[in-house]
């Protein structure tokens, strides 16, 4: 196990076309980083970076006290996991976790030792002989992670390893995920685009956009106090509400607004969509009148509200009220947080 | 189809009935001649059973060739053609796959330009440059010998843009997780792609086992030594003159020695063959 860090990282194609603009970051020995955004921020392309698989144009990438920028895979004492888990079509389960050992040239039986250690751990004890191709999605994956963990790697890197499975499995793996981390503490780096596996997955997680760091943080305090408006539209489903209000971006979740009287109401919406979910149910609308009598401002912009089930929501007109210690404001032209 | 209709049924057997008979009948004139002697088979119209001089005839053109034409015996002839039949296809998957491991998977200067150049020659069959070839053979002095039958015919841009399609197809993550795994470039050439091409490298085996079986027009022009005539360069040189001195029943022995190996072959490898053809084991 080992620190990483990441010291101003950049990475460009061509002189015009920079897709990392500059990525800081100290990981601690055995903490569990999400690295996450949507398609196309770069997130896959940093991971990469850290695995040798991509150059780095500019900056500094260390794995314990080594400064790894010129080192193959290989040399870098980390192992990874892909998005298609790129097994071996052509191995059993047992040559492909132990392929890149015999490479390395350990024993016999030292190998088999490990595989059979990492099997237990995974529940793929029974399918050692079996091909790739005779396995279901999730026990795939599991041989994906079983070919890295064998290594005994410093860092593990997951890309985006659980988004080729069904919606239920994803869940199950995650929990997985988690208690094989408890488990080995092996310090990992996880790409995704999926903000709940962030959430439940990360000890701390940064969040990219267009080949910038956003924001680094806990899940909750990232959720809580989001850096940029960027930020505050990524996480949480659905996405905090914007509203313009005095020249700047008042910021409100969803789950924060709640039905009112006339009398006490600071927003009113004219709800247009109702998507009830059973515990709680969605309406989505526009801000106030046409006439501009539906609060101090902001008419127009769309806003979503979480509301209780036992509230019988209608298309119309709907006061909400919130608590202005959920308020958030951002500055509209940065996008940035104004704290205080 | 899952309609049921006799109608269409019988004249779907009909047509292939036919087909069938249209390709073998020649096949069983052709054996049928190679059992009689030369006076039986001149009669008109030809017998159509076999006659009784199977083992006469063929153990003379395995031996000892014709009487009248070439000299040279079947037995060497098919040595001779097995030779070239063998080192051609491998020879040709040798080099094909490992240019294509190379245009494929390393970056270096030229690389689109090399594969174009590659690609280009598929444009010019053996017989376009068939001189120049021949200028060079013998020069080289390789005229009569196994090298100047296979070497010019082994490098092979179909099988270096078949094996280049394939390995297209392989993920890039494949490559990627075998580096992180400490694989050699050449290691994962050996580990990986050689055992992902087994079936791609069966059906080309197939095909170029009966392209250099049949090679004609090469042979022909480098070979003056009967010792190193090959069974379809023998026939030709079995037929010496007018309709009445060939001995049309030892040349269709050897017609029907020639068609032996390459159907052997294709019936052997047909599973592995079609495999290659339409799947990907992936």
């Amino acid at each position: 196990m080992a620190a990483v860090s990441l010291r101003n990282v950049r990475k460009s194609y061509t002189s015009d076309l920079q897709v990392i603009h500059g990525v800081s970051m100290d990981i601690a020995d055995g903490e569990f980083i999400v690295i996450l955004g949507p398609s196309g921020c770069g997130k896959s392309t940093l991971l990469r970076m850290v695995a040798g698989l991509e150059t780095i144009t500019a900056g500094e990438i260390t794995i314990g006290d080594r400064v790894v920028n010129n080192l193959e895979p290989k040399d870098r004492d980390i192992a990874m996991v892909f998005q298609n888990y790129a097994l071996y079509p052509h191995m059993s389960v047992y040559d492909n976790m132990s392929y890149g050992l015999r490479i390395r040239g350990l024993s016999k039986e030292d190998i088999s030792q490990r595989v059979k250690k990492a099997a237990d751990i995974l529940e793929l004890s029974k399918f050692l002989d079996r091909k790739p191709r005779a396995l279901s999605g999730g026990q795939r994956q599991r041989v994906a992670m079983g070919r890295a963990i064998v290594r005994e790697p410093q860092v593990f890197l997951f890309d985006e390893p659980l988004s080729n499975l069904d919606a239920k499995l994803r869940v199950q793996m995650r929990g997985e995920l988690q208690a094989l981390h408890r488990r080995l503490g092996t310090t990992s780096l996880f790409v995704t685009h999926d903000q709940v596996e962030a959430m439940t997955l990360a000890q701390r997680m940064i969040v990219m956009n267009a080949g910038r760091a956003e924001q680094i943080g806990a899940p909750l305090e990232v959720y809580a106090k989001p850096a940029t408006t960027f930020v505050a539209g990524f996480i949480g489903s659905p996405p905090m509400n914007l509203i313009p209000r005095d020249g700047k971006l008042l910021g409100i979740r969803p789950e924060h607004l709640e039905p009112c009287g006339e009398a006490e109401a600071m927003l009113s919406v004219q709800v247009d969509l109702i998507e009830p979910l059973g515990a709680d149910t969605l309406v989505y609308g526009h801000i106030g009148d046409p006439g501009g009598n539906g609060g101090n401002g902001g008419a127009g912009a769309r806003v979503a509200a979480r509301l209780h089930a036992s509230v019988d929501a209608r298309t119309g007109r709907l006061p909400l009220r919130y608590d202005t210690g959920n308020v958030h404001w951002f500055d509209p032209a940065s996008g940035k947080r104004i704290e205080g | 189809m899952v309609e049921n209709r006799p109608g269409l049924t019988f004249f779907a057997h009909a047509v292939l009935v036919a087909g069938v008979l249209l390709v073998a009948f020649p096949v069983y004139v052709t054996f049928v001649a190679s059992t009689h002697t030369l006076e039986a088979i001149l009669q008109v119209p030809m017998p159509l059973w076999p006659g009784d001089r199977f083992w006469e005839n063929y153990t003379q053109v395995l031996t000892a060739g014709s009487t009248k034409g070439s000299k040279a015996a079947a037995a060497t002839m098919l040595v001779n053609s097995t030779v070239m039949a063998l080192v051609i296809p491998l020879g040709k998957i040798t080099i094909s796959i490992l240019s294509a491991f190379a245009i494929v998977y390393f970056r270096f200067p030229l690389r689109m330009f090399i594969f174009w150049m590659i690609f280009v020659t598929l444009m010019l069959p053996v017989e376009v440059r068939i001189i120049p070839t021949f200028k060079v053979i013998a020069d080289l002095g390789m005229l009569n010998s196994y090298a100047g039958l296979t070497v010019p015919l082994i490098a092979s841009a179909t099988a270096t843009f078949l094996f280049r399609q394939f390995f297209m197809t392989v993920p890039d993550e494949l490559a990627e997780a075998a580096r992180v795994d400490g694989a050699s470039p050449m290691r994962f050439f050996r580990d990986v792609l050689l055992p992902l091409s087994k079936t791609t490298m069966a059906a080309l085996f197939v095909i170029q086992f009966i392209y250099g079986w049949n090679q004609y027009l090469w042979p022909l022009l480098i070979t003056t030594d009967e010792s190193m005539y090959t069974t379809v360069i023998g026939i030709k040189r079995m037929i010496v003159g007018g309709d009445a001195t060939n001995e049309w029943n030892l040349i269709m022995a050897t017609a029907i020695l020639a068609m032996l190996p390459p159907a052997l072959v294709v019936l052997l490898m047909q599973k592995w063959f079609v495999k290659g053809l339409v799947e990907t084991e992936k």
